[in-house]
Formats: structure tokens, C-alpha cells, sequence
């Protein structure tokens, strides 16, 4: 029946659309079933944050393991706050780790690189990193290179 | 002085159709839908506007995703970083091609053609027979096919924008030569599900109401000779592009803009 | 008011834009029986009839309809009088995107709940009484124009309304067609007890079916009686509409300004 044909193409129509939804929750947006509860914050505080952005990427010898939530100003310290969202499975980073501001080529963006230390003890939720390194400004490079210095 | 009185007549004249569009939606929105008559209309409908629609918008969806993927590749290649068009693809079709180009599709192709069929309806006393018979034809001819472009739009823009990130896919990893991973990396560290993919989602919902509004009621209101659904099909089309892009601009101030 | 009336006109007054169309229509249309309303093309026949059914209201006077004030009716109690209306309309008006059959089930799957082997009882017997019980898979656009309005016929009497309305039903049928609708038209008054209300400017098809007719011309009635009453109607206006002479009371003319003026002649001999 005519009818009949019609509801399942209609049928197959919205589950196209839905698998559409789903591909772009999944494959473009990078979304993991494993959601923000997921996750937990430590604490970053940089000199210079750079061109950290919040969503920003923050990884591990390379390996994303989390984003970036949020920088803001520390108003006593007039240092960047950087709060970092880490991936629950990695829960250990040992404390005495520095979080680093690298750039991935010469002009891309800036993420958060994690360097390992060798601590026995971890970081819990909370935490913030002891040692930081900031972004590497090339303009400040270049002038210091001119001037011998 | 003549010049003044026919723009104030003018002005008069959209402000009392701009009046009569919305009092004809509440009239269609207001009329109790019955389940079980309704849904197999809805259905039908949905296989004429949807269906019907998604050749053009698949095409359509491949094509943009590849000429995006080409230009990226030339422009971002002299930079080095060509490794980012995965990402700018997917940002211009989740944000904007998405949505806008589906919904202008959509306009021409299934927008015009509820136009033209109500306008028929009417043209042919279809419309007054069924309203003499007791059934409302806001109800049982025009809700459906207002429902049917409001849901089909969100699903025709989906649809386009993944396609169109798999064309570019073609082009640019599969002919260009850019790392696999980089284009998806790239696209997922940058395109964020609740910022980009449901706005971008809400844009193509807000175009689908008013697509199809635009679409039925130019029918409903059209004058009942051939002239005047010709001239109704035409100002469906003229006056949703013109919504669309406008609405665009307001709902990417307002989504996007940082303010 | 007479009470075997199934719908009363008192003093009707409607106009569309600037252009009165009815003037003051007063008129009967008894119970039970066909009454026809003629009248030369463009006088609001069919104005009179969307006024019956309340698809249009009247600027002053009232609409009684079974008992109803049609104009001051809510929404919802004018749809429940719809149904006890049936219309034909001039071109049939069938549904194109439906069959036959459909069509005529419209109605039916719209306003009852009736499991669907019933429906098809009806909608066949329906078709069997403007015999047409054999084109049921066909399409409006497969129809004469003479099967079209029997179909339309066969759907507006789906749901056994008390009151049926034609919009000239007459008009560019054949002699076959014509005969054919004349002799439905006055069956389904007679075996289903109908009133019917009958809209046409055929003269002579209508007086030989209807009880009872009225003439209206200028947006007012000329004059109302039997057929045979009609007929020998002292107004001139009447005996000119009835034996169809080109020029009498109603002018040939539209009215215009003197020929002369239009045409740019001085003189007088032009304008005779």
C-alpha cells in the first residue's frame, strides 16, 4: 500500500537525520559519552596565559587528555588562574608535574602541555600546579635575541 | 503629495498583511490537532516537503563541502597550517552553510510548491468545499504542512551539513593529501556540541517555522487566479530568502557575537 | 415569520468594497422543499448562499438558518451546523490529491467514527444514487465535468444533511449532463426529504424542478412565487429576466457616461 511505503520513508528520513545529529555530536564535535562529570579540575597559575582560550586543548606527551574551562585573573597575585578539565582515567598526575604553554606550530594555537614529573603522589581534584612554565612570547624572544642579551 | 498617500497606503497594506499572517498562525496553531487523523498527514507531508527535498539538499551539501575544502586548502596552504581546514570547514557548515544555505533550498524547492498547492486548493474552492463540510482547512490542510516544514528543516540541515563535511573530507584528505587525523583532530578540538552544533540547529529550526509560515500563508492569502498564486510562489521564495539571511545575521549577533 | 421557513433573510444588507451586492434581501426558503434563486450573472447568488453557510457576514440584518443566527454563531457551533449543510459547488470542488472513492469518504472519516467496512457501505451507496458506483478509483482529473459535480454531489449528501445547496449546477453542462443532474436534483428531494436551495441563471431547467423561486437583480428581490405565479408576474423586470430579451429594465449598458463624452464628439447625432 501506498501509505504504508510513504511512513517508512519518512521513517528512514528521521533516523537519517538522527544519525546526522549523532555524527556530528561524535565525529566533529569530539563529544565523548564520557561527559563533563567526567571530569576534574585542577588549577594552573601562569605569569603570561598567552592566547589560552577557554575549550583550548590540554594534553599529555602529546595526547589530549583534557580542555581547557577557564582563565581568569587572580587579582592578589596578578597572575593568569588557568582551570584545566582532565579526564576522570587520568587520575595520576604526579604533584610535583609542571603545566606548560606550548604552541602547536609557529603561529597555531596554544594549549597546555602537561610535563611529567617523577612524584609518587598525585593530584586530586582541586589541586593546583607547582610549577607552571608561560606561553613563550616570540616577540620578547626575538627583541632579546637582537639585543644580545 | 500622491507620492506620500500611496507609501502611507503602502506601509498600511504590510502592517494589515503582517496583522492577518499572524492572526492566520494563531488560527493554525490554535486549532486542537487529532492524533489520530492528524499523524498520517503530518507523515504524508513530511515525505512531500522533506523527502522529497533531500536530493537537492544532499547534492547541494557535497558540492559546498568540497569548494570549501579547495579554497581552504589554497588560502590556509601559504600559511603552513593547512592541516586546518577540517576545522574551518566543519565551523562554516555547523554554523552558518548548514542552516542558511538549507533553508534557502528550501524555500525554492518545497516552499514554493506548498505556495502554489494551497493557492490551488483555494483557487479551486477546495478550501471553501471543506469549509462548508464542517472541517477547518487551517486545521486539516494547513497545520500539517506547517509542522511538516518545521520539523523537516532541523533534519534537512543536519543532513546537509554532515554531507558536506564528508565532501570536504573527499576533497581534502582523499585528494589533497591532508593528515586523516588532523582533519578530524582539528575539527573536534575546535567545534563545541553545545555552542556550535545545537545553535547552529536552533538557527535551522527558527528558518523552518518561518520558511513554512512564509509558504502557507502566501498560499492561504494568495488571490485565487493564476496570476496571483504565480505572484504568491514568487514572494514565498523572495520573502524567505530575505527572512532567512536577515534572521541570520540577528540569530549569529546574538549566538556567536561576543557582547 | 412563516414557521415552516428552513432559512429566513430579513432585510440583508452586504457590500464588498464600496459596492453594495445585497440591498435589503428579504426572503423565505420554506422546509422540505427545492427553491430556486435566479438572477443575471454577478447579483450575489452565491454571495446569498456563503451568507447561509457563514463563510461571509452580512454588514446588517439577520441570517436564520434551522433555527440558528448564522452571523452571531461561535466557531464551533457554526462547524456543527456546517455538517447538517451540503454544498455543490460550481466547479465541484472535489479534492485533487484524493479518489473518487475518497472523496466521498472525506466527509465521513472527518465527522464520524465509523469502522471503515461501514464507510464503504455508504460511500458506495452513495455513489450507487448518482450512479457512479463504478468510477470509484478514479481521479478528479479523469471526470467529465457532468461526473465531477455527481461525484461532488454523491460527497456533499455523505452525511445525509438536512439542507443542499447548488451553486449552478447547470452551468456548461451538456443536454445529457444537465438532464441527468435535473432528474438527481429533484430525487434526492423527494426520497430524502432535503431542502434544497438552488442558485442558476437556467431558466427554464430551474422552474421546471424547483416549488418555489425568487428572482433577484440589483441586490434586491424582484420577485418570488411558484413557477406558475412567476410567470405571470406583472413586473417587466421579471418577464425580461424570465424570457431572456437582450434590453428592457435591466440595461443592455453597463452604466457609463454618454458615448458622446467618451468617444470625444461634439455633436448629438452620435448618442441616439
Amino acid at each position: 500500500m501506498g501509505n504504508r511505503r510513504i511512513e517508512v520513508i519518512v521513517g528512514l528520513f528521521m533516523i537519517a537525520g538522527l544519525a546526522a545529529i549523532l555524527f556530528l555530536a561524535l565525529q566533529v564535535s569530539g563529544l565523548s559519552p564520557k561527559s563533563a562529570s567526567d571530569r576534574y579540575t585542577l588549577y594552573a597559575n601562569f605569569n603570561d596565559a598567552g592566547g589560552l582560550a577557554p575549550r583550548g586543548r590540554v594534553s599529555m606527551a602529546g595526547v589530549t587528555i583534557g580542555t581547557i574551562e577557564s582563565v581568569t585573573l587572580n587579582k592578589e597575585t596578578f597572575q593568569a588562574r588557568v582551570a584545566l578539565a582532565i579526564e576522570s582515567d587520568v587520575d595520576n598526575i604526579p604533584t610535583d608535574s609542571a603545566a606548560v604553554i606550548r604552541t602547536s606550530g609557529l603561529l597555531g594555537d596554544q594549549y597546555v602541555d602537561i610535563s611529567v614529573g617523577g612524584d609518587m603522589e598525585s593530584l586530586k581534584p582541586g589541586d593546583t600546579f607547582y610549577s607552571t612554565q608561560s606561553a613563550m612570547n616570540l616577540e620578547r624572544l626575538i627583541s632579546n635575541f637582537a639585543s644580545g642579551r | 503629495m500622491d507620492k506620500i498617500a500611496a507609501l502611507g497606503r503602502q506601509g498600511l497594506a504590510v502592517i494589515a498583511s503582517f496583522g492577518r499572517s499572524g492572526r492566520f498562525l494563531f488560527g493554525v496553531l490554535s486549532g486542537v490537532p487529532r492524533p489520530i487523523t492528524g499523524f498520517p498527514l503530518l507523515v504524508q507531508q513530511l515525505y512531500f516537503v522533506g523527502v522529497l527535498s533531500l536530493a537537492i539538499v544532499v547534492v547541494s551539501g557535497l558540492f559546498i563541502g568540497m569548494v570549501l575544502a579547495l579554497q581552504g586548502y589554497t588560502i590556509l596552504s601559504d600559511f603552513g597550517s593547512e592541516s586546518a581546514i577540517g576545522q574551518m570547514i566543519a565551523l562554516t557548515l555547523v554554523r552558518e552553510l548548514g542552516p542558511v544555505v538549507t533553508a534557502l533550498l528550501f524555500a525554492g524547492r518545497a516552499g514554493s510548491a506548498l505556495t502554489a498547492e494551497i493557492g490551488l486548493m483555494k483557487a479551486t474552492e477546495q478550501l471553501s468545499s471543506m469549509e462548508m463540510m464542517g472541517v477547518d482547512p487551517l486545521r486539516r490542510v494547513v497545520a500539517p504542512r506547517l509542522w511538516a516544514g518545521f520539523i523537516a528543516m532541523p533534519v534537512l540541515a543536519v543532513i546537509f551539513t554532515v554531507v558536506g563535511i564528508w565532501g570536504g573530507m573527499l576533497v581534502g584528505v582523499e585528494w589533497l593529501g591532508v593528515f586523516d587525523g588532523a582533519y578530524w583532530g582539528n575539527m573536534q578540538s575546535s567545534v563545541d556540541f553545545v555552542d556550535d552544533v545545537l545553535n547552529g540547529l536552533l538557527k535551522s529550526v527558527v528558518f523552518g517555522f518561518v520558511c513554512a509560515w512564509i509558504a502557507v500563508y502566501q498560499g492561504y492569502d494568495c488571490i485565487p487566479t493564476s496570476a496571483g498564486i504565480s505572484s504568491a510562489t514568487t514572494k514565498t521564495v523572495v520573502y524567505s530568502s530575505l527572512a532567512v539571511l536577515g534572521l541570520d545575521f540577528v540569530l549569529t549577533a546574538v549566538m556567536f557575537g561576543d557582547f | 415569520m412563516d414557521s415552516s421557513a428552513y432559512i429566513s433573510f430579513d432585510n440583508v444588507v452586504f457590500s464588498r468594497s464600496d459596492r453594495r451586492i445585497l440591498d435589503g434581501v428579504s426572503l423565505q426558503i420554506p422546509r422540505g422543499k427545492v427553491t430556486a434563486i435566479m438572477g443575471p450573472s454577478g447579483t450575489g447568488k452565491t454571495t446569498l448562499l456563503r451568507l447561509i453557510g457563514g463563510q461571509l457576514k452580512p454588514d446588517s440584518g439577520t441570517i436564520m438558518v434551522a433555527g440558528q443566527d448564522v452571523p452571531h454563531l461561535k466557531r464551533k457551533a457554526l462547524y456543527a451546523l456546517r455538517e447538517k449543510m451540503g454544498m455543490l459547488f460550481q466547479t465541484g470542488a472535489l479534492f485533487t490529491d484524493l479518489n473518487v472513492y475518497e472523496n466521498v469518504a472525506f466527509p465521513l472519516r472527518e465527522h464520524t467514527q465509523l469502522p471503515e467496512d461501514m464507510i464503504r457501505d455508504i460511500v458506495l451507496m452513495k455513489l450507487e444514487a448518482v450512479g457512479l458506483r463504478g468510477a470509484r478509483d478514479l481521479m478528479p482529473a479523469e471526470l467529465s465535468g457532468g461526473m465531477t459535480r455527481r461525484v461532488a454531489l454523491a460527497r456533499s449528501i455523505a452525511l445525509d444533511p438536512e439542507l443542499i445547496m447548488y451553486d449552478e449546477p447547470f452551468t456548461g453542462q451538456d443536454p445529457i449532463a444537465m438532464g441527468v443532474l435535473i432528474k438527481l436534483i429533484r430525487d434526492l428531494n423527494s426520497s430524502m426529504g432535503l431542502t434544497s436551495v438552488l442558485v442558476s441563471h437556467d431558466v427554464p431547467e430551474s422552474l421546471s424542478i424547483c416549488h418555489y423561486a425568487c428572482i433577484i437583480a440589483d441586490g434586491k428581490v424582484i420577485g418570488e412565487g411558484t413557477p406558475e405565479q412567476l410567470r405571470d408576474h406583472p413586473s417587466e423586470r421579471v418577464q425580461q429576466f424570465l424570457g431572456g430579451q437582450p434590453d428592457g429594465p435591466v440595461p443592455f449598458h453597463y452604466p457609463v457616461a454618454d458615448v458622446a463624452a467618451d468617444f470625444g464628439v461634439k455633436g448629438e447625432w452620435f448618442s441616439g
